[in-house]
């Protein structure tokens, strides 16, 4: 009944190639970002942009940005919070050099500079892959790590290694600093987010994505047909680092304000977003979204239960959490290997027929 | 979809636990899982405790009963946000978070609030500077005395010359583990001692190559900036290297008796700084009858009397102190997290106010004011007996030199206040 494509006649090739062709599927995604732009930012307050909202929307964007190297490219990386790091380190120099440039300019300059970086740490992909190449990512994760606690240029020098961000406007709204309102905060990452999410949704139904999807499903078949690897690798850890060096900047900047290298941005955090993308589903922009959901929503729903709820002590609760993450991720993985992606997938398929299945 | 639902749930969640008016609400940022639970435990017992014997014995502080929030932060600052945004919609007073990460994210953060931070012997050194650092308070102690301190006490074992000594600082390599190198450096210039710096990534249980660069360099005394099971693996790793413990000197952070137990018989003599003095304090006899044996102990009541315990029992005795100051000043019992302020603000802390509480000597006498945030930044040597299992103080308080932190603390805080755009000034 629902997602049909009867009656929903195309008389132009732009019209049959569209992103969303399905009638019904256009109006869901219009009503959904209808809501995210126009409802959520007057109903928000403090407590849901920094528990729920500003990491979804952040955790969302480094997932994309690895999706588009694991998922699409098919190349491993376990180097995403070095990547983020960069990101954040590169906003922060560019911040407290540059005070007069906006905000904007340097969150996207932010992405620029991981994007170098990334490519420099793809080049090994290009003789090693799977298992040797995740652990050249691991090396660039700890590298970075090092790097921006080792070298005190990059903290301007402070005493404690801590970097803050300091309050930057947005057409005369502050979006940096303590004295941020929620709906800024919350604007300007979704503001990043459905650039970002466009931009990967169109790069992965072009040539380039098509041409990550033929190294990912086998590489000699691929350099055959006349896909040139060089390119495609390091196109796709470029592109890949540009989001996650995003993800990175509005971090530090927009959500948590001051933030200590190794603390922040260390190897839980590539497996955060590893994780997101698994459970998500890999290949699949959809995917990153509900990782990102899933993982910051769920612990938050955890403690929401089990502390205010049930009353149960808070070490207790924060174990099971463990427990229960854990639990989940194995589930998934056995269930349902293609994530959450999937689930909405078949999901579709059951509407469609709905109510006369056969 | 499962988002949504998730999502309806915990807004419920918030909703359900709605502002209560007439109580204190006191936040405790705990951590009691992860590697730093083993410290985190004990201090937020003793700072419960100390609240729920106030609740049992005096129905609060000035008639208006306590109520405590406990957040689990497992010192990550993300959780420590989300912890500070869910409990402050709830009138929060005062916020002790126990950990430097998480003191960064929240000075910003609280001062735009409005809510004082205490943040006791940890955090930003120069918020000692109450007119840039209004709402921060890091009194009776910070982390600049606390190299301070030490250095004085080697000084006095070595006849006051340090010149041409060896000293080396083995350090959690974060926002805590750096603050002391620049007071360090500054003392080191000043009395000719050779500093050098090894750095142990978190959690730090890695620290074989420190230790091997220790026994090359054959340092005359090791300082340790340590928390959590790092203190643990260096007082083995030092042991194993023979290292003379009584050349090792741990901060206030890094002596208590869960550091030293897993080396057994090869830590003794193994010294470090503390803050408060742990002996037997009549009140902790009132915590036993009063909130252990009435069922009110926080965590498994194991703790009572430990190093951390009574610091987090201190903790709580100088946030009452400054909220029953703030009833007074402002005439009323229902207080607000300004008000609680002014009380920090005005705070006094005398011996005779400590010995009627119950717990004579525990820290050192000190008041507050606009201008000092820091209190009187004493600190004492205490060293562990292996054989008995205590901590046997060596010192009495010792005070640091403040001719070299005060230009220090003045220069951090006015880099802090340009930065910021903050006009320095009383509140």
């Amino acid at each position: 009944m629902f997602y049909r494509e009867a009656g929903d006649f195309k008389t132009s090739y732009e019209a049959d190639s569209q992103t969303f062709p399905i009638a019904f599927d256009r109006y869901r995604y219009w009503a959904v970002l209808a809501i995210a732009f126009l409802v959520i930012p007057f109903v928000i307050n403090d407590y849901w942009v920094n528990a729920i909202f500003v990491p979804f929307l952040i955790y969302a964007i480094a997932a994309i940005g690895l999706n588009i190297l694991t998922g699409y490219c098919g190349q491993v990386s376990l180097g995403t919070g070095g990547f983020m790091a960069v990101g954040a380190y590169a906003c922060y120099k560019l911040m407290t050099g540059f005070p007069d440039v906006s905000i904007v300019i340097h969150i996207i300059l932010a992405g620029g500079i991981t994007a170098a970086v990334g490519a420099a740490f793809g080049l090994p992909s290009l003789r090693i892959k799977g298992f040797y190449l995740a652990v050249a990512t691991l090396a660039a994760q700890f590298f970075l790590v090092w790097l921006f606690n080792k070298v005190s240029w990059f903290y301007n020098y402070s005493a404690s290694g801590q970097i803050n961000a300091p309050e930057r406007f947005v057409a005369g709204v502050a979006v940096t600093g303590p004295n941020t309102a929620p709906w800024a905060q919350y604007m300007i990452c979704l503001v990043f987010l459905t650039v970002c999410a466009l931009l990967a949704r169109n790069l992965t139904r072009g040539t380039i994505g098509r041409s990550w999807m033929a190294i990912r499903d086998m590489d000699i078949a691929a350099e055959i047909i006349g896909v040139n690897p060089l390119k495609a690798k390091l196109t796709a850890f470029a592109v890949s680092s540009f989001f996650i060096g995003i993800s990175g900047a509005l971090f530090f900047a927009v959500y948590l304000g001051a933030v200590e290298v190794g603390e922040a941005f260390g190897i839980q955090k590539s497996f955060l977003v590893l994780f997101m993308i698994i459970i998500g589903g890999l290949g699949s922009i959809f995917g990153s979204f509900a990782g990102a959901a899933f993982l910051v929503v769920l612990p938050v729903a955890l403690k929401v239960i089990g502390v205010d709820w049930l009353d149960w002590p808070t070490d207790l609760v924060a174990h099971l959490q463990l427990v229960i993450v854990g639990a989940l991720i194995m589930f998934f993985l056995i269930k349902e290997p293609h994530g959450l992606a999937q689930l909405w997938r078949v999901t579709k398929e059951k509407l469609r027929l709905w109510p006369f299945p056969y | 979809m499962k988002m949504k639902t998730l999502a309806a749930m915990a807004l419920a969640g918030a909703l359900a636990t709605g502002p209560a008016m007439a109580e204190l609400v006191m936040p405790d940022l705990s951590y009691r899982t992860g590697p730093y639970a083993a410290g985190g435990t004990p201090f937020s017992d003793g700072y419960q405790d100390y609240l729920n014997l106030l609740n049992a014995r005096d129905g609060g502080i000035g008639g208006e009963s306590i109520r405590i929030v406990e957040c689990e932060t497992g010192y990550n600052t993300e959780k420590g946000v989300e912890c500070y945004e869910s409990t402050k919609g709830e009138g929060a007073l005062i916020y002790q978070p126990l950990s430097t990460g998480i003191t960064y994210q929240l000075i910003p953060k609280a001062t735009a609030d409005g809510i004082p931070i205490h943040t006791m012997g940890y955090g930003r050194t120069s918020a000692a500077n109450g007119e840039v650092f209004n709402w921060v308070f890091n009194y009776p102690a910070n982390y600049w005395d606390a190299a301070s301190v030490a250095i004085n006490y080697l000084l006095d074992e070595n006849g006051g010359d340090l010149n041409g000594k060896k000293i080396a600082l083995v350090y959690h390599n974060s926002a805590y583990g750096k603050e002391p190198i620049r007071t360090l450096e500054e003392l080191s210039s000043m009395h000719g001692f050779e500093l050098s710096q090894l750095a142990v990534d978190h959690p730090g249980q890695e620290q074989k190559s420190q230790w091997l660069q220790i026994r090359r360099e054959r340092p005359d005394y090791v300082l340790m900036w340590g928390w959590g099971v790092m203190n643990q693996v260096a007082v083995q790793e030092a042991a194993n290297i023979n290292f003379p413990m009584e050349n090792f000197i741990g901060n206030w952070w890094a002596g208590a008796e869960h550091d030293v137990t897993p080396a057994g018989a090869a830590a003794n003599g193994y010294k470090s700084l503390n803050m408060n003095r742990v002996q037997d304090y009549p009140v902790l006899e009132e915590i036993k009858t009063l909130v252990h044996d009435a069922g009110n102990a926080a965590g498994d009541g194991s703790n009572i009397g430990k190093v951390l315990y009574v610091r987090g029992m201190y903790a709580a005795m100088l946030a009452a102190e400054a909220i029953a100051k703030a009833q007074d000043i402002h005439g009323t019992a229902a207080v607000t997290p300004a008000m609680v302020r002014d009380g920090m603000e005005a705070l006094e802390i005398t011996n005779a106010r400590m010995t009627e509480l119950g717990m004579e000597g525990i820290g050192p006498e000190f008041s507050v004011s606009c201008q000092n945030h820091g209190g009187a930044g004493q600190g004492l040597v205490q060293q562990w007996n292996a054989a008995d299992g205590v901590w046997e103080p060596l010192t009495d308080f010792i005070a640091p030199d403040a001719s070299v932190i005060a230009p220090l603390i003045a220069e951090d805080s006015a880099a802090f206040a340009a930065e910021s755009g903050i006009t320095p000034g009383c509140l």
